[in-house]
């Protein structure tokens, strides 16, 4: 049957089981956009800014492990999905992304609203195509599709010119992809494997670090098994939090820049890491040639160029963080059986006393809302069972530390680019492929402002998700490293003529909230968690508030700044069980 | 050290781009870059001259090696190989000196592909040495424009048997 180029972009998504777009309209799309108008398996989201499908599209793929599809327009509809696109990218996020183009006749005319979007996106995609010919349009999608799902997962975007939808050509749906030159490599070398387990029982003071590769891969029971199995304690990447559940005894929570005491202290003083799924980032590492002086190192990861990147390895296994760590748990059981419980003892009773001697904690106040509290009330309200995302800055930083996350795919947060303005729209879609679950945005007062026009999309969808505004009348984070570090000096970051939220919200026709006083924060989020709409909370909280341990840049990670004497008064505080 | 790495690509539009923009973006060097269709008209060959310690080039093979259209990747410099290199130099040599081109571009094994009464152009092909040494000699006598392809590598069989 002969179709066109719109018909089979629609029967191609419908068979790759889209239920959501999120996208804008514009000129050279329209032949799709009017097929959408009456069609009924797939929906349309109208965000209202191309950035925001985009981190939508990256939500929904990131709470359900499906990918993300979105659907813009040529020229500036395309650009502006730039950040969102680099922002999956980053995170190795399976997102795809739709824009139009000129007719291919026009291509290179610098026609009106043209841009050469598979230029400008090339260096942040997994992959990219310009469809030439009709003809070749199923097989793309089709492709498109496979790229961004499988390996190590990534955006790929499809430019689709204006003629290329409305010509028409016979449908073929391609039954299987064969791309003779991406083969990844799912399965471990077997020999590598073993060598990793009998390092493992080798070594006495071990460390997994897990990250967001476990997620990707479904690995997150193979961790928690190889944990228990080892009694060896785990600390979580960004990306990683989820992973392994965050209030396990044998967690320590997140290393690196605004890490735990213990896990920063437990990585330097290992003698073996075992990295799973992670790429050693600056921020995980510090100073690269004192980060885990005494460790050696195993790293199992998909993507062959993560190994050795940044820092030396050992042991490096090539594979899906799930399937390796299949094999490598039934060696240590069968094979290794060594008595964990006994070689591990001393490492862990180590791992206790660093834990009581500097555990995660803040200044309580009863008259000025501390941030880290709200999280930790929102953290106590929804026992870890709920999607959260974060915006980027103080506010993603407190969430990380302060919110236990028990299961993989509850925290969505820009871990890699760091995109302010991500966390609403990741909410939107996340709640669009969770209906059931609670979905918080925590946001902070600057980074809501960037995509706070996704007001609408959430109201007119129905989508009830809620907003914890961490309201410090500053870009928080910025502001601390020019305390720190800029002599106090806050160039350009207190946002003085920030809205009314509480307005914002409701001229959007959302709820608004605003509490101002500790005793406030509590009534506020369990009436915002039972209504069935769209909720901003502005928590105007203490804007003096810092993040705290700090490992200053280019510092390795066990030189820890932490909370000056002064300013917490031992009495008050509060340590985090 | 310098590197010679042979990829094999499909021969796409973009393609070129792809790699030289993996280059561009992760602050690689290419000091030589030559690309051609291979024998399947599908399938191009490229040879890329290239410079970093082991731990670069080995980043620059894995992310070649990662991107989609890239087929396969040879370091021929970790092979015994064949290096050639074309390289065509128009020379304006005064009287006394025609003589002497002319010598050169014999013992090099050159040709001389266009003569004018003022100019000769030789076409050499070689190795990066015998080039040089080419340069080196014909510099006094003054070069007028010089062009090379960038090199090109092929592996010896004897030892991709091993």
């Amino acid at each position: 049957m002969k179709m066109t180029g719109a018909e089979i972009f629609i029967e191609c998504l419908k068979r790759e089981g889209v239920r959501y777009i999120f996208g804008y309209p514009g000129g050279v799309i329209l032949a799709i956009f009017d097929l959408l108008y009456d069609s009924k398996d797939i929906q349309l989201i109208l965000t209202r800014h191309e950035q925001g499908a985009v981190h939508a599209a990256d939500g929904y793929a990131r709470s359900s492990g499906k990918p993300g599809v979105a659907l813009v327009t040529s020229g500036p509809g395309a650009t502006n999905t730039v950040t969102g696109i680099a922002t999956a990218y980053m995170d190795s996020i399976p997102v795809v992304v739709f824009s139009g183009q000129v007719s291919t006749p026009l291509i290179g005319n610098d026609a009106f609203q043209e841009a050469d979007i598979v230029g400008i996106s090339r260096p942040c995609t997994k992959y990219n195509y310009l469809v030439k010919d009709v003809k070749d349009l199923a097989t793309i999608l089709r492709e498109a599709f496979y790229i961004a799902t499988t390996g190590r997962p990534g955006p790929v975007l499809v430019d689709l010119p204006k003629d290329v939808t409305a010509s028409k050509t016979e449908f073929i749906w391609p039954e299987k992809v064969q791309i003779r030159s991406y083969n990844p490599t799912y399965e471990g070398n077997r020999w590598m494997i073993t060598q990793a387990a009998h390092l493992i029982a080798k070594s006495k003071k071990v460390v997994i670090l897990a990250g967001g590769g476990v997620i990707l891969s479904g690995g997150s029971k193979e961790v928690r098994e190889l944990a228990e199995i080892i009694e060896a304690p785990v600390t979580m990447t960004l990306m990683g939090l989820g992973s392994f559940p965050g209030a396990h005894t044998l967690s320590l929570g997140m290393p690196g820049m605004h890490g735990t005491y213990y896990a920063n202290k437990a990585i330097q003083e290992s003698d073996l890491l075992v990295a799973i799924g992670v790429r050693f980032d600056d921020r995980v590492t510090g100073k690269i040639d004192a980060f885990a002086p005494h460790a050696k190192i195993i790293q199992i990861d998909i993507d062959p160029t993560s190994i050795k990147k940044n820092v030396r390895v050992d042991i490096p296994i090539v594979g899906d963080v799930k399937r390796v760590l299949t094999v490598m748990n039934k060696i240590l059981k069968e094979e290794v059986r060594e008595q964990w419980g006994e070689v591990r003892k001393a490492w862990l009773r180590q791992i206790d006393e660093w834990k009581s001697e500097r555990p995660l904690s803040y200044t309580f106040s009863n008259e000025v809302i501390k941030p880290q509290f709200v999280i930790e009330k929102i953290y106590e309200l929804t026992k870890g069972d709920a999607i959260i995302t974060t915006e980027v800055g103080q506010n993603q930083m407190w969430t990380a530390q302060f919110y236990k996350f028990e299961k993989p795919r509850t925290l969505l947060t820009s871990g890699g680019l760091g995109t302010m303005g991500y966390g609403f729209p990741a909410a939107i879609g996340a709640q669009l492929a969770n209906p059931n679950k609670l979905v918080i945005d925590i946001a902070g007062d600057g980074s809501i402002q960037m995509n706070i026009q996704e007001l609408a999309t959430a109201v007119l969808n129905k989508i009830p998700v809620k907003v914890a505004i961490i309201n410090n009348q500053y870009l928080g984070m910025v502001r601390q490293w020019q305390e720190l570090f800029f002599n106090k000096r806050y160039s350009y970051t207190h946002l003085d003529t920030a809205p009314d939220f509480v307005k914002v919200a409701e001229a959007y026709g959302a709820v608004g909230f605003r509490a101002t006083k500790p005793s406030e924060v509590e009534p506020i989020l369990k009436e915002a968690f039972k209504i069935k709409r769209t909720v901003f909370m502005d928590f105007i909280v203490d804007w003096k508030e810092k993040v705290y341990p700090m490992v200053p840049a280019g510092a390795a990670i066990d030189q820890m700044l932490f909370e000056e004497p002064e300013e917490k008064p031992e009495k008050k505080l509060k340590a985090v069980k | 050290m310098r590197h010679t790495i042979s990829l094999l690509v499909e021969n796409k539009f973009g393609v070129l781009s792809r790699i030289s923009g993996l280059f561009s973006g992760r602050g690689y060097n290419i000091e030589s870059l030559s690309v051609g269709e291979t024998i399947d008209p599908a399938i191009s060959v490229m040879t890329i001259v290239t410079s970093g310690d082991d731990q670069i080039i080995e980043q620059i093979t894995k992310q070649l090696n990662k991107l989609i259209d890239v087929i396969k990747v040879v370091d021929m410099t970790e092979l015994d190989h064949v290096e050639r290199e074309m390289v065509l130099i128009k020379v304006a040599p005064k009287q006394e000196h025609k003589a002497e081109v002319l010598r050169l571009a014999e013992i090099f094994r050159g040709r001389i592909v266009d003569s004018s009464q003022k100019t000769y152009t030789i076409e050499i092909t070689g190795d990066e040495k015998k080039i040089a040494a080419f340069v080196e000699l014909l510099k006094p006598i003054g070069i007028k424009e010089f062009v090379r392809t960038g090199k090109v590598a092929i592996a010896r069989e004897s030892i991709k048997k091993e």
